[in-house]
């Protein structure tokens, strides 16, 4: 099986999690719309790094999985915060900004 | 042959649980729908000749992160229901044409390329990742350990809520107990200890009368309580109402025979504890 499969397997991930970013209003999918963006890259990189036969592309999907841990860390300290000022974490509520 | 049925597996079991992101109603489905793409991922990674990869995809992905995930649902509450009024009008249609385009030209171009595959590959086995980690990539390496740290400290520092009142001593809470006007003591237990140790009977006074407000209230609330009458000390029978034998050791009975003040009672009310009570 050509590893570029995997590649286009990517694609499809990368666009399903970013019509979730854009479709949900619920902060936590929207926030896991994200992950599954990341992790789609993450198979791109491996599949090139197969591809090319070399580790490299392996390393640096192993340094997105430690920045996305990071980032869910904090992503999610947010969200709690947020939710403690606002008993919500609807995405929308800052229309109630608009004139 | 193998190689095609696993990578229509692994499709399978990343697309179709990934559409609950768009589709599923409650957070802790897409959650766990997710959990299961991660898995499928992990199996994507081992078929690409990164087994090191594909083990640390299942403990980070769905062993920390996605059980983080959870974690935030259930304690931001599991069924708050997602609105779904729209703020901009048909913002919906156009984010799904977007995404969906975004698919369609990223495989379109993907599709095209054709690159010769590496015939023998470097397998990501932990020893080969580590000698390229530690070797080429040692700086950025530090610089992740410095970003773990930063982000840990900024979770506990968003989560942290400063106290907003100085926290009340024991002795400003008991002089607000008695500003208030409150009962300043704490309020009789209940149970009649000689007979009867449970907390859905009420304690009796050195009358004999039970003391209503020493059963808890929600006991009362369940029809859960038991009458105090009923296990109260006898101290309403002639023998009793001049009898200073009776009233000295605590005991008003009846019969005779067990006026005896040695002998040893199971119906005697506890005399200590009558005292307590009146100490009060």
């Amino acid at each position: 099986m050509d590893p570029i499969n995997f590649v286009i397997l990517a694609c499809v991930l990368f666009a399903i999690g970013a019509a979730a970013v854009l479709v949900r209003r619920n902060a936590i999918i929207a926030f896991m719309g994200v992950e599954l963006m990341l992790n789609a890259a993450n198979l791109a990189l491996v599949a090139f790094s197969r591809i090319h036969g070399q580790v490299d592309g392996q390393v640096m999907a192993f340094f997105v999985m430690v920045v996305a841990a990071a980032e869910v860390v904090v992503g999610l300290a947010i969200i709690i915060a947020v939710f403690r000022a606002r008993q919500t974490i609807s995405l929308d509520e800052p229309a109630e900004l608009k004139g | 042959m193998v190689d095609t049925v696993i990578f229509w597996v692994i499709a399978a079991i990343t697309v179709i649980p990934a559409f609950s992101l768009i589709f599923a109603r409650k957070a802790v489905y897409v959650a766990m729908s997710i959990v299961l793409v991660m898995v499928g991922l992990a199996a994507a990674y081992i078929t690409l000749d990164a087994p090191f990869l594909g083990v640390v995809q299942i403990v980070v992905y769905t062993g920390a992160v996605m059980m983080l995930f959870l974690f935030v649902l259930m304690l931001v509450g599991v069924d708050r229901r997602e609105d779904m009024k729209e703020t901009l009008t048909g913002q919906r249609w156009i984010a799904l044409f977007g995404a969906g385009g975004l698919g369609a030209f990223l495989i379109a171009m993907v599709a095209r390329v054709s690159l010769p595959v590496a015939e023998e590959p470097l397998v990501g086995e932990p020893d080969v990742i580590a000698g390229v980690l530690f070797e080429r990539y040692v700086l950025v390496m530090e610089v992740l350990g410095f970003l773990l740290i930063t982000a840990a400290v900024g979770a506990l520092v968003l989560t942290h809520v400063p106290r907003l009142k100085p926290r009340k001593t024991q002795l400003e809470v008991q002089r607000d107990r008695v500003r208030v006007g409150a009962d300043p003591v704490n309020k009789v237990f209940p149970g009649v200890y000689a007979r009867h140790n449970a907390l859905d009977v009420p304690a009796l006074d050195p009358q004999g009368e039970p003391i209503e407000q020493s059963v808890s209230r929600v006991l009362k609330v369940r029809n859960q309580t038991q009458e105090g009458a009923h296990f109260r000390a006898r101290l309403d029978d002639p023998s009793r109402a001049g009898g200073s034998d009776a009233e000295h050791s605590g005991r008003g009975l009846s019969d005779p025979e067990r006026l005896d003040p040695d002998r040893l009672d199971p119906d005697r009310p506890d005399p200590e504890g009558s005292d307590r009570e009146e100490g009060r």
